[in-house]
This record gives C-alpha cells, sequence and structure tokens, in this order.
C-alpha cells in the first residue's frame, strides 16, 4: 500500500470526515533514563515521528502537509507549510494545507494557545520535511540502483547527475512511501543559509485565495444536507437556570421547528454549555426571531448581584490588605519600605475583558450510526472532540472533529461550550445536522471574560530615586475558577505572566495574592494576566522615574538593570510558559534591547509639540522580549489619538517574519482598544455590553495611522523559537498610558480612559 | 419577490423582513458574506445594493427587492478586482473573517473616491471592525489599488 498516497486522499477527504481512517498508532513507550523533553516531545502524547503523518505527495507532485494547530489569523498554515516545504525541498507553487481533525494521540497537542505552534513545532516539522525528502531520495537511489548519497533533492527534482537521470517527487512518492521512515537522529536538517523559505518575507498567505474570494470556510459557514440552524436564550447571569419558559409564540415563527431546553451545567462549569432553551428552525433568521418570541423565567442564582463597579471596591480594599498569599519574597520588603527615603504607591484597574473575535462561536454537529461529526471554529479540537464524547455517551473514536478556519480566536475558542451545544441540539433532532449560531449579543453576554484585576504597587526610593523595595499585590478572580471550586487565588501559570518572573534589578521585592472570587466565566484572553500585571508594572516604573526627576528610558533600563540571563525559578517563577528555564532564561540583556531598538527609532527623547507625548513600555512574556514606544496627541476636548506606535520583538530566530510583523500590528491595534476604550462591565449580574455600539473596539479612524515593527535578534539559528500572537500585546497599553501622561500630566491608573480626560 | 445577485435571476418567496444577509448565506450559501453583530456595527456583512455599500444584515429582503446585489463571490469573474489583488499582495488579512466585507467597502469607496486620501479612507473605512488589527494594511491596500505607492 503507497502510505504517501493514502495519506494524500485522507488529506483530501478531511474537512468531508474522513476520521474513521485516521491512523491510530500506539505511543512509544518513554524510557525512564530518557533526557529531559522539550517542546512537542515534553506536550500531551509527545510527538511521533512520521512523516506520513504531514507529509502527502500526490502523483502529480502536489505536496500536502497536514496542519495540526489551528489558524486563527496568526498564519499558521502558512508557517508550518513553510517550514515543511523548505525541509523537503518543495516548490512553494505545489504546496497546499489539510486542516487535521482533533485527534492528539496521532498529530500531538493540539492546544492552539500560549503563543507556542511554531516554537513547539517548527523543529518537529522541518524534521518531517527533511524525513520526507531523505525517504524520496532513497526510493530514488534504489530505483536507479545508484547510491542514495549521489541522489539530489531540490525544488521537487530528484536527480543523479552522474548518470543524467531525473524524477519528479510525484513520480518517487508512492516508493518512497514503502521505505524505511529514517530516525530522528539521522536527519540532517538545513543550515540557515540553505533556506527556500524560512525567514522570508514575501510569502503570501496559503489562504489568500481563499479569502480575497469569499471561499473560505468558517464553523459558522458550514454546511450539511438537511442542516437546521438553532440559537439558543441563555441564563443571562452566570450559575442560573431557566425557571419557566412558554415556546406557545416561537414555535408559531415561520420556520422554527423545535424549542428545546438545555439543562445547566453544574458548578463550576469548565467548558459545559451554559443551558437555557434552544430554538431550531430552517434558517438562521427563523431562529433568532423565534428566540425573540420566547418567554423564559430565569432563576438567577448566586451571582446575581454582581455589580462590576462594586467589585472594584472590593478589590481595592483586597489589595490593601496585608493576608495574601505571598508568592515572592526576596530580601526583606516590608523592612526596607518604612526605611526609604521616600515611598510612592498607586493602585491600578483592569476591567473585564471580552475577546469578542469576528466570528461568533458557531458550530455544526451530526450524529448518523452511533457516531458524531462536528465542524467547528475551535483552538483545541482534541478537546472539543473528548466533551462532545462525554456528553453523547460515545467512545473518543466515534466523534470526528473538523477544523474550520477560525475567524479570530484570542482564547474564546479554546473552549468547546458552543459545540457541545450543536451536538446536544443534534441529538435532540435524531441526528439531524445542526448548526448552532452565537449572536454577538450571546457573545458579549455569556464569554469566557478576561479578568478583572486591581494591582497594588509600593515603591520605596533611595535618595537618588532608584527603587530599593517593591511590594506588588495582585487582586483578581482566577482562571481555576471554571475548573474547581473557587481557589480565589490565581495560579501559578497566571502568576508567572510577568509578575513572579518580573526581572527587575531590585533588591527587597515581595508579591501577594489577596483573595478574590469570581462571579462570571474567567478565560484565556490573549497575553492573560499579562494584560494587567504589565500594565501596572510599566505605568509604575514610569510614575516612579518621574518621582525621581528622571528620564524614563534611561530609569527603566537602570531598574532592569545589567545585562543578565536570570532562572525564572529563582525570582519564584515555577512555570515559565512550560519551558525549561536553561533553555529560557529571563535575558535582561534582549529586554534592553527591544527597549534600546524602539526608542531610538521613535526618536525618543525628541521636543514634542504642546499636547503630544511619547511613552515606553517593555514586557517579557511567552519567552519573548518586546518595547513599545507610543506617539499619543490628547486635543483640548480629551480625545486621545495614537498617530504612530514603534513596537520591537526580540522572538529568536524567525520563520514567517511577515507573520511576527502582522502579530505585532495586530497586537498594537488590540492593544489601543484596551487602553482607551474597551470593557465589559456588570450590573445585576449581567453583562452590560450587547454589541459593537457599546463594546468598542478600535477601528480605521482611531487605531494608530502608522505602526513601525522592529525585528530584533534572532541571529543565532541555535537560539529556541520565542511566542510571537501574545507577546506583543502586554506593552502596548502600558505605553500608551504612559505617552497620555506624557502629553498632559494626568495619570491614569484605571482602564479604560473613556471620558476621563474630557474636559 | 425578484432580484439579481451576481448577475443571476433570484426569486425569494420567504419573509420578506428576512435581512438579506440570511439569504444569501442560509438559502443561497452564498457565506462569503459575513455575520459579526446583525445590527450594522462592523461591516462584517457588507455588500453592494445597485452599487452602494450596504449593510446586508439589516437590509430586508423587501428593501433588496427588484436590486442588484454583488456580494464578494461576484466582486470580480476571476478574483483580480485591483482590491482584491492589492489585498493578496500585501497579505492584508489576519483570520481573514471580515476581510470580505473590508474589500467590498474599499472596492466602493475606490469606485467613488478613486484616488482617496488617507481621510476619506478613515471616513469609511471607519464603517468596518477588523479585530485582528489589520487595519494599517488595508489602508496601504486601498492606496495601492488606487494606483498610489503603497504606504
Amino acid at each position: 500500500m503507497a502510505m504517501l498516497e493514502n495519506v494524500s486522499r485522507r488529506a483530501v477527504l478531511l474537512g468531508m470526515g474522513a476520521g474513521a481512517l485516521v491512523l491510530s498508532l500506539g505511543l512509544p513507550a518513554a524510557a525512564q533514563d530518557e533526557p529531559l523533553k522539550f517542546g512537542a516531545d515534553a506536550m500531551p502524547h509527545g510527538w511521533q515521528d512520521d512523516p506520513r503523518l504531514f507529509v502527502a505527495i500526490d502523483p502529480d507532485g502536489t505536496v500536502t502537509v497536514t496542519v495540526h494547530r489551528s489558524e486563527m489569523g496568526q498564519g499558521v498554515r502558512t508557517s508550518i507549510a513553510m517550514v515543511v516545504a523548505d525541509e523537503l525541498d518543495a516548490d512553494w507553487n505545489r504546496v497546499r494545507v489539510a486542516q487535521a481533525p482533533g485527534d492528539e494521540p496521532t498529530y500531538g497537542n493540539q492546544d492552539t494557545d500560549g503563543s507556542r505552534s511554531l516554537r513547539h513545532f517548527a523543529d518537529p516539522m522541518r524534521r518531517a520535511g527533511a524525513a520526507a525528502r531523505q525517504m524520496l531520495r532513497e526510493a530514488a537511489a534504489a530505483e536507479w540502483g545508484v547510491p542514495v548519497e549521489e541522489v539530489t533533492a531540490e525544488n521537487h527534482v530528484l536527480a543523479h547527475a552522474a548518470s543524467g537521470r531525473q524524477a519528479g517527487y510525484g513520480d518517487m512518492a508512492t516508493r518512497a512511501a514503502e521505505g524505511q521512515i529514517p530516525a530522528r537522529e539521522s536527519l540532517t536538517l538545513k543550515s540557515p543559509d540553505k533556506f527556500r523559505y524560512i525567514g522570508r518575507e514575501d510569502i503570501g498567505l496559503i489562504d489568500n485565495p481563499a479569502i480575497t474570494t469569499g471561499g473560505t470556510v468558517y464553523g459558522i459557514d458550514a454546511k450539511a444536507d438537511g442542516m437546521l440552524f438553532a440559537v439558543i436564550a441563555r441564563p443571562p447571569v452566570y450559575g442560573g437556570r431557566v425557571a419557566s419558559h412558554d415556546a406557545t409564540a416561537a414555535l408559531e415563527v415561520p420556520g422554527v421547528e423545535r424549542v428545546v431546553v438545555i439543562d445547566p451545567p453544574p458548578q463550576p462549569s469548565e467548558f459545559q454549555p451554559l443551558g437555557g432553551v434552544a430554538v431550531i428552525a430552517t434558517n438562521t433568521w427563523a431562529a433568532i426571531r423565534g428566540r425573540e418570541a420566547l418567554t423564559v423565567e430565569w432563576e438567577n442564582g448566586p451571582h446575581a448581584s454582581y455589580d462590576s463597579e462594586a467589585f472594584r471596591g472590593e478589590l481595592e480594599q483586597a489589595a490593601r490588605s496585608s493576608d495574601g498569599a505571598v508568592i515572592r519574597n526576596q530580601g526583606d520588603a516590608l523592612a526596607a519600605l518604612p526605611k526609604a527615603a521616600r515611598r510612592v504607591e498607586a493602585e491600578y484597574y483592569i476591567p473585564h475583558l471580552a475577546q469578542a473575535p469576528m466570528e461568533p462561536p458557531s458550530a455544526l454537529a451530526a450524529i448518523r450510526d452511533g457516531k458524531c461529526e462536528v465542524w467547528a471554529c475551535v483552538q483545541a479540537p482534541q478537546v472539543t472532540r473528548a466533551r462532545v464524547a462525554e456528553k453523547l455517551g460515545l467512545d473518543p473514536k466515534d466523534v470526528t472533529v473538523n477544523v474550520t478556519l477560525l475567524g479570530g480566536g484570542f482564547g474564546r475558542k479554546s473552549k468547546p461550550d458552543f459545540v457541545i451545544e450543536a451536538a446536544l441540539l443534534s441529538r435532540e433532532m435524531d441526528g439531524r445536522p445542526v448548526k448552532v449560531t452565537w449572536t454577538r449579543e450571546d457573545d458579549l453576554h455569556h464569554s469566557f471574560y478576561h479578568t478583572v484585576s486591581v494591582e497594588r504597587l509600593e515603591a520605596g526610593l533611595d535618595g537618588s530615586g532608584r527603587p530599593v523595595a517593591w511590594l506588588h499585590r495582585t487582586a483578581a478572580p482566577t482562571i481555576g475558577s471554571i475548573f474547581a471550586p473557587d481557589p480565589m487565588q490565581k495560579l501559578p501559570f497566571e502568576l508567572g505572566m510577568g509578575l513572579t518572573n518580573m526581572p527587575l534589578d531590585i533588591t527587597n521585592v515581595r508579591a501577594e495574592n489577596p483573595k478574590a472570587q469570581a462571579h462570571t466565566r474567567i478565560g484565556w484572553y490573549r497575553s492573560v494576566s499579562n494584560i494587567p500585571h504589565a500594565f501596572a508594572i510599566q505605568s509604575f516604573i514610569a510614575e516612579l522615574a518621574h518621582e525621581a526627576g528622571r528620564d524614563h528610558r534611561d530609569y527603566l533600563l537602570e531598574v532592569i538593570g545589567p545585562a543578565r540571563k536570570i532562572d525564572p525559578t529563582e525570582l519564584g517563577d515555577v512555570w515559565n510558559y512550560g519551558e525549561d528555564p536553561a533553555r529560557y532564561p529571563v535575558d535582561t540583556g534582549r529586554l534592553r534591547r527591544v527597549i534600546e531598538t524602539v526608542t531610538e527609532a521613535a526618536g525618543w527623547g525628541r521636543e514634542m509639540p504642546a499636547r503630544s507625548g511619547l511613552g515606553l513600555a517593555a514586557h517579557y512574556s511567552f519567552v519573548s522580549h518586546v518595547a513599545v514606544v507610543a506617539e499619543v496627541q490628547v486635543g483640548e476636548g480629551g480625545e486621545v489619538r495614537v498617530p504612530v506606535v514603534h513596537i520591537a520583538i526580540d522572538c529568536g530566530p524567525r520563520v514567517n517574519p511577515d507573520r511576527i510583523r502582522s502579530q505585532m500590528e495586530g497586537a498594537v491595534v488590540m492593544g489601543t482598544g484596551q487602553a482607551l476604550m474597551s470593557q465589559i462591565t456588570f450590573a445585576e449580574g449581567r453583562a452590560q455590553q450587547d454589541n459593537f455600539d457599546a463594546y468598542l473596539v478600535p477601528r480605521m479612524d482611531n487605531a494608530p495611522r502608522e505602526i513601525h515593527v522592529h525585528l530584533v535578534g534572532g541571529d543565532d539559528p541555535g537560539q529556541p523559537l520565542g511566542g510571537v500572537g501574545e507577546p506583543g500585546l502586554p506593552p502596548v497599553t502600558p505605553a500608551i498610558i504612559n505617552a497620555i501622561f506624557a502629553a498632559t500630566g494626568q495619570r491614569i491608573r484605571h482602564l479604560p480612559v473613556g471620558d476621563q480626560l474630557r474636559s | 419577490m425578484d432580484l439579481t445577485v451576481n448577475g443571476q435571476a433570484r426569486s425569494f418567496g420567504g419573509d420578506p423582513n428576512m435581512p438579506l444577509l440570511w439569504y444569501l448565506r442560509d438559502e443561497l450559501g452564498l457565506t462569503g458574506t459575513k455575520f459579526a453583530c446583525g445590527a450594522g456595527y462592523c461591516g462584517a456583512c457588507l455588500v453592494h445594493i445597485d452599487g452602494v455599500a450596504s449593510f446586508s444584515c439589516v437590509t430586508p429582503m423587501n428593501v433588496a427587492e427588484g436590486a442588484e446585489v454583488v456580494t464578494i463571490e461576484g466582486l470580480s469573474p476571476d478574483g483580480n478586482h485591483p482590491v482584491q489583488v492589492a489585498w493578496r499582495e500585501l497579505n492584508v488579512a489576519q483570520c481573514g473573517y471580515c476581510q470580505s466585507g473590508q474589500m467590498m467597502q474599499a472596492a466602493a469607496l475606490l469606485a467613488e473616491t478613486p484616488n482617496p486620501t488617507d481621510d476619506d479612507i478613515d471616513g469609511v473605512m471607519t464603517q468596518n471592525i477588523c479585530r485582528c488589527g489589520t487595519y494599517p494594511r488595508i489602508r496601504a491596500a486601498i492606496k495601492r489599488a488606487a494606483g498610489q505607492e503603497a504606504g
């Protein structure tokens, strides 16, 4: 059997549900004396070095790369294909991409989060390409009866120079598939000077043709014969349930077929649907109208009085108390603070945010012959598979999760509640395909929100204005509250996002985490807890520089201290983004360099017009180093414009520089929204923002008009890759807020700016 | 009621209040036109109705009656409208979801204002939201499609 060909067919068949053809290969047994594992190897289910899982070559030479990570705008389908095509030495014009279904034992980790798709999988996918190339060369050598060392494979052509023989990759694919899979150790990867695609700026997105002609398929676009359309009225307060409902009027709406009550989940609800009343109809509009015609009485449960303004007061009280858990302690900050020449303190507030991807959560499910198939825009297809199987009482092998394109994710689509809804409703309709669409109101009312934080900082300065003591208290509901009875304290991974690994060169540092209760679903949002931590710390350093009468850049560099590589575990961060601290130290030299680069590019220190200013911030996250300088103009009426932003990132060696630039551009825009306009508030347990008229996000006229991205470092090919999708975001907001201070002398400590500057 | 969609005559007999968006997506299967807010706040659903950029999510079928509707699928016969070409050349898209609406808006802008200034671009394109933040590239692509130097 021609394996490559078979895999190719499978690739072509994906999306139509060829899940039954998925190979179920056993896991390699882990030896006790194995060296430390990194990246893909260290993830659940590890990694299989089998190029046939990821590379298929048709007889006509078409190469299909199977991408097992979800595409949500970071460009992973293009970047992974570049990596494979490079080591395969394939002609880019003959490379296609297929999307893997949710199947972690086969494909390795599929949690598309944590800015780690290339960090973890660039090397394994390079090996897949190199192994396939090696198998092609061996096949050609055998066919021609020549030594494999004499067979070259370049740009889709196999050749033997001495005899003048040549063949296309497609000609040898079948034979190659029957060959031995080369051992990992036997593979030689290209040296960077031989790269054909890696590192190039001019590679077009593999999905560009479909995107520009309307041919893309997102979860909301999935279709199946006989499909029904559903929308759901969910409890307006988290933890609520349906007390009673009357569907009479809804069922009279033309097109409405059924009204179904979905039970509420036990608390904490993890990724389970929230329950409610579903309206199933022959088109989306009829379902929406049917929902409007429903009468539902809700029992609102324990969070019915959640009011985010009152809760801010609770968080402030918590942050002012000294009974929080001590999460970092070096030196003796409590003793050093009273002895300092000057003490400075400040409290910062960062509100709830909603990811609000442009494609709201949407999924299609169908059940046939005891098997469930879903099409969904999910960041974690393997979790989706497990949860759907659990809910329907099926074996996971009888659940196929086809991953569509994601119309944005930002963390929201890591949670498959909306897919489970579709599966439940399909079951209610005897397996007929049912597509669940969330309206924008549903999305904003029932998100897994970014947490809400109060960050309280206190510093003691010596006579020269340098900090000698530092106390940071963080009070915020934890993501852990959706998984277990509310621990009311942040988890190590949340604390490790810029707090326990904060690398400032200060003798006495203490961090505390007082308790805070969650009153809504809390979830990952692009860059997660780095948002409040970076905002508070980078604002506070600017405040200290001002107190000390120093230039902010000089002061920031001084507080970061000399270039050194710090083991984050020594600071108190045991998590380090899941990476080995020896391979991924916090590198203050790299942090200094992005600051120096970005301030020089932005003309730091230059004379600015009245009510204009430059603001700086820098932050290490997702094992990458980023610095931002924002230029801000504040009008006489208090309106803020951000005409120019410079952002510099050192994320190590670069696979797809254009997508690094685009991620930085996007981070600057999103961070502008967080600074100036975006927030979710709650009253009587309900999110107050219904749609984009109230949940404000940047638009063309208030986003920065110029964004200059500076790619720093990356010249050491031995250095491991850093993250890209998230690390751009955290320093953007404090840079803008610091620029507002430079422009006006007004210090904003409560996000967003909103109308705080309006006269 | 009759209308034309991408040059094809169509006939619709359903709820006259149904927004054009759902007719295009659910009835005709033209899913290039996107749903994102349902209220005319974001432009993901933008199509041309008799040449005018319009939010299909708030345009009832009875308003579209007799009209010529063009969606992203019909913007050009070969996918090579200058806007589509510029969008590809500058790798504008990230997730791509809002880009149908962005391109339809940009095409309408250029039809009206062939050589737009930054303020012209702001004035029109501000109706469309991109959560990925592709605005600087959208601006550059519009200028390129207009024959100006890419910004």
